[in-house]
């Protein structure tokens, strides 16, 4: 297979969500506003011809203020959403770690999970097997390991989370602020290993609301505003132009 | 033809997500029972000495062999009735994790249906049991028996995809179905012959449930000791094609509206 250039082409890409004033999801409602013709969606556009192009290796922070769409762009970069104008194109696998505790089913124990989660992403329970104590060492909760998850405390689960996804050695990891609950220590381990996988030719798309860590591990920077990209490109100044629009 | 295997190598490489749910269904469900599996053999025996007790002291049907008639064809209804009451949640009960990762959301509606085979072959299982009990003769059209599962399997497949994808647009789904089941519960010959219903009824149901095939087919081989005809088998096979074409044709259709709604 020939290598793309970029890992990930948004081109002109829009999300469409209908902000129903009130969900209409049974059916009597439904045929009774279809009938009188009130069948009518607010529209939203979470977001605007976005376009966005990662070569394979760059590492980039995606910043703006909550709700100007970084999450919903994560999600269409997974294939979560379609975009309902314009395409998205990805060459690799993702390790998307867009919230805590996704793909953990809280009944199940650590252990269970693990193996759940990783072939969530994809990967034969061989495979996990055979990483099984990597993961649960970088994550430090072996004396953990036959508690269910819902027992477990938000920080606790995302470190399993983070040592599972980042584990898979993945082309593409995706974090979503998940780091935010855990310990300063684990934090700094956590970028430790991004930045070991950036330089292994990982591509990292990084959702944080610490400048400081963008600029530290990203070399590019997509600043959203009401889902409208505002800036694009180095890091540096990207960043320095975002926090001056926040005074 | 390029898309379809496409699909089917998506489908492979989640094959071991495929095992891990059904895995986790069966755990979970006796997790913390003292008898753990063994209630998948015990439950559908309680039930059947129960029915029995009742149908042939209350109501009295000509039925040579009656545990038997009765367990088969209430096993039969239970995998259908299970698999798919279960189909109509297993998007919305997923949500969390189809808002947070990409997975071909039609895996959780097969791992319902999955698990709920798993279960049936428990209680196949009881089955057996039954018919060692009542001196069953086991011949050789007993190896027939796994293509009417197979049937059933596909039958329940499509109905559960084409139910789980209607219930995520309109909840209103998972409680009319609740009264559809029984109705449909008792348009099938489970505890009754098939000769009690009214003649309009009856030829409705011998043309139209395909219940009345895939149960009728397995009680031919178990009670009758011969292979089931072909007007049983080509109906059975028909509709559950048909069956599974409707509900993958509207589940691709719609699941990428799916995440608005769920």
């Amino acid at each position: 297979m020939e290598k793309r250039e970029f890992v990930i082409a948004v081109s002109d890409a829009s999300v469409r969500f209908n902000m129903a004033s009130e969900r209409i999801d049974n059916l009597k409602e439904y045929f009774i506003k279809l009938v009188r013709g009130q069948l009518m969606f607010q529209e939203f556009l979470a977001l605007q011809n976005i376009d966005f192009k990662v070569k394979r290796g760059e590492s980039w922070g995606i910043i703006g203020t909550n709700g100007s769409g970084k999450s919903t762009l994560l999600k269409l970069i997974c294939g979560i959403l379609k975009p309902y104008k314009g395409e998205v194109i990805i060459d690799g696998t993702i390790a998307p770690l867009i919230e805590l505790g996704a793909g953990f089913d809280g009944n199940l124990t650590a252990r269970e999970n693990i193996f759940l989660n990783g072939t969530l992403l994809g990967h034969s329970k061989r495979y996990m097997q055979e990483h099984f104590d990597e993961i649960v060492d970088f994550a430090e909760l072996k004396d953990f390991l036959d508690m269910p998850i819902k027992n477990y405390s938000s920080g606790m689960a995302a470190r399993l989370g983070f040592s599972i996804a980042t584990m898979v050695s993945p082309d593409i990891l995706i974090v979503d602020e998940v780091l935010a609950v855990g310990d300063f220590a684990f934090q700094q381990k956590c970028e430790r290993r991004m930045q070991e996988m950036l330089n292994n030719g990982t591509t990292l798309l990084y959702v944080s609301h610490s400048i400081d860590s963008v600029r530290n591990l990203c070399d590019h920077a997509l600043w959203l505003k009401k889902g409208s990209a505002i800036m694009c490109g180095e890091a540096e100044p990207v960043c320095e132009s975002y926090m001056k629009s926040l005074q | 033809m390029k898309l379809i295997s496409k699909r089917f190598n998506v489908f492979y490489t989640y094959r071991f997500l495929l095992q891990q749910l059904v895995e986790k269904d069966i755990k979970l469900k006796y997790r913390r029972s003292f008898l753990g599996y063994i209630w998948s053999i015990l439950n559908p025996l309680m039930i059947m000495m129960i029915m029995v007790i009742v149908f042939s002291n209350m109501f009295r049907f000509e039925i040579a062999n009656y545990p038997v008639y009765l367990i088969i064809g209430q096993t039969m209804f239970n995998f259908v009735n299970e698999s798919t009451t279960l189909s109509i949640n297993s998007i919305m009960e997923n949500a969390p994790l189809l808002k947070k990762t990409y997975v071909p959301k039609y895996i959780f509606t097969i791992s319902k249906v999955t698990s709920s085979l798993v279960n049936f072959l428990f209680a196949l299982g009881a089955m057996l049991v039954v018919f060692l009990v009542c001196k069953v003769k086991f011949n050789l059209y007993f190896l027939f028996i796994p293509f009417i599962l197979l049937q059933v399997y596909i039958f329940s497949l499509g109905l559960g995809l084409f139910l789980a994808q209607a219930a995520v647009f309109f909840r209103d789904v998972q409680h009319i179905y609740g009264a559809i089941i029984t109705a449909w519960m008792y348009l099938t010959p489970i505890f009754y012959p098939i000769t009690a219903l009214p003649e309009r009824i009856y030829n409705l149901v011998v043309t139209l449930n395909p219940m009345y095939f895939y149960i009728t087919q397995f009680r031919t081989i178990v009670m009758e000791g011969h292979m089931p005809s072909l007007a049983l088998i080509v109906p059975g096979v028909i509709v559950s094609i048909v069956a599974l074409i409707i509900g993958v044709f509207a589940f691709s259709k719609t699941q990428d509206k799916f995440i608005l709604y769920i």
